[in-house]
């Protein structure tokens, strides 16, 4: 009937009550029995698993750090081993090719990129890069949320003294899990690659769990977009560079102007003078007047009527822990940081004032 | 009471029809987190999109069953469109329509139907 993939804990999620759509080539859950809201709040008060196994995994070898310089902006030859760093593929024109997760381990460097990338990313390393391997026959789990800790804990008791950010390879019943201490929902958490066969192991005891329950797509986007997280292909594009899209704070010391390898990265000429110079536009948060969300396209202006477009919305939605519609965006650098906005919604201009980011403080544990 | 296609409930009383989403559609819909009401006063045709209903995954809209106009809305609902996932068939009621043509109700499914549609 169709050509979608299945995750290797697809049995799992269809008996807690799946609801699946078509992501990035996969047939992804995207909210269980006990709904969007629910999972989100869950998440931030105890524990939620996600299944992410349709992001690429991939490991090159330990001696491609100063190759792999050559495609992001990140200081990626000073990265500790055990250490996991958040990264940018850049395009010559100074836009944004996918963002990405490296992390140096003993014997290897282990990249975690977007699923909706996933083959570009590779060929793209492949060419300037000998060796790359993609990891074909391991699950990627995420447990997020202030019980994760303690959850996981009970499987790999080492992971109790992990700080975030930090990478480790723990043993489980014989096997190596990859673990991380990260996430993308804004609460302290592990990330954990899985051989595909012992999956459905892990995530089952991990579910037996009171704290912990299945969560889907849906809460993913709510619980990233409150944290401020960039999602690629809405708030980072080819056509927006980093310094546009806020993340100035990605592009390592050694890499800007006047470090030690300044510069080197496709792109580099755009964005380092961006970050002198400033950029054309700006990403800004949104606090929608009333409870109508602005989701992601919704153009921005500058006056309830008539005026100027001066931005577009590039995520939003509602926001369970904030309980009010949110929404990041971006807009024209010349507009003041004050300045109401004026979002148009079905022919309607709906006002949201500007904030800054996060809407929701990251609980990480560094 | 009626059923429409749309998972909209009907329920005459006289010529006027009170007007919600059945619990099938609240439950596809998921978490709802804005409604927008048309105004008492408004005429409105059959199949004007007069509701808007956003939930935590996307927007959609309730169409006008009949023709005729809206003698009343549901105000609760602004501030707390989660009754719509609460009690569809209950306090969550949209709309309440004066029918200009009462013999438009005729076109719609009774329960059985409605239920084999859903299946």
């Amino acid at each position: 009937m169709s050509d979608l993939k299945q995750l290797p804990l697809h049995a799992l999620h269809a008996a807690h009550g799946a609801k699946f759509v078509p992501f990035a080539g996969y047939d992804m859950p995207v909210q269980y029995a006990a709904g969007v809201m629910t999972e989100h709040k869950h998440t931030r008060d105890k524990a939620g698993l996600f299944d992410v196994s349709h992001m690429g995994q991939v490991l090159l070898p330990p001696s491609a750090d100063a190759a792999l310089e050559t495609l992001v902006p990140v200081d990626v030859i000073g990265l500790k081993e055990g250490r996991q760093r958040y990264g940018l593929f850049t395009s010559p024109a100074g836009g944004v090719l996918d963002d990405l997760m490296i992390a140096r381990r003993a014997g290897d460097l282990f990249l975690v990129v977007n699923a909706a990338r996933r083959a570009h990313d590779i060929a793209h390393l492949q060419k300037a890069i000998d060796g790359v391997e993609e990891v074909t026959d391991r699950a990627l789990l995420a447990l997020q949320g202030p019980a994760a800790e303690a959850a996981l804990s009970r499987l790999l008791p080492e992971v109790a003294a992990m700080r975030f950010m930090d990478v480790a390879e723990l043993g489980w019943r014989g096997m190596a899990l990859w673990v991380s201490r990260s996430g993308y929902t804004g609460e302290d958490g592990f990330e954990i690659s899985v051989p595909a066969a012992a999956a459905e192991d892990v995530a089952a005891e991990l579910l037996a769990m009171e704290d912990v329950l299945p969560i889907g797509l849906g809460a993913r986007d709510s619980l990233r977009l409150e944290a401020g997280l960039h999602l690629y292909g809405q708030d980072l594009a080819e056509d927006i560079s980093p310094i546009e899209a806020g993340l100035t704070w990605a592009i390592n010391k050694v890499r800007r102007k006047g470090g030690a390898r300044e510069g080197g990265f496709p792109g580099a000429d755009r964005i380092l003078t961006e970050m002198d110079t400033g950029a054309p536009r700006r990403r800004v948060g949104l606090r929608p007047e009333g409870r109508a969300p602005m989701r992601a396209g919704v153009p921005l202006f500058d006056a309830p009527e008539g005026g100027a477009q001066v931005g577009l919305v590039t995520s939003g939605g509602f926001g369970p822990s904030i309980g009010a519609p949110i929404a990041m965006g971006l807009v024209d650098s010349a507009v003041a940081p004050d300045a109401t906005l004026y979002g148009e919604v079905r022919g309607k201009r709906l006002p949201g004032a500007q904030t800054g980011l996060p809407f929701y403080k990251p609980t990480y544990k560094r | 009471m009626k059923y429409t296609e749309e998972h909209e409930w009907l329920r005459a009383e006289g010529d006027t029809v009170t007007v919600g989403i059945t619990e099938h559609a609240a439950t596809q819909l998921g978490d709802v987190v804005f409604v927008e009401l048309p105004e008492a006063g408004t005429t409105v045709a059959k199949d004007d999109e007069i509701v808007v209903i956003e939930s935590v995954k996307a927007a959609s809209d309730i169409m006008a069953p009949i023709d005729g106009e809206i003698v009343e809305v549901n105000d609760a609902l602004a501030d707390n469109p989660g009754l719509v996932n609460e009690d569809p068939l209950g306090e969550a009621w949209f709309f309440k329509v004066k029918a200009s043509d009462p013999s438009q109700m005729d076109d719609y499914m009774d329960e059985d139907a409605y239920n084999e549609l859903i299946g």
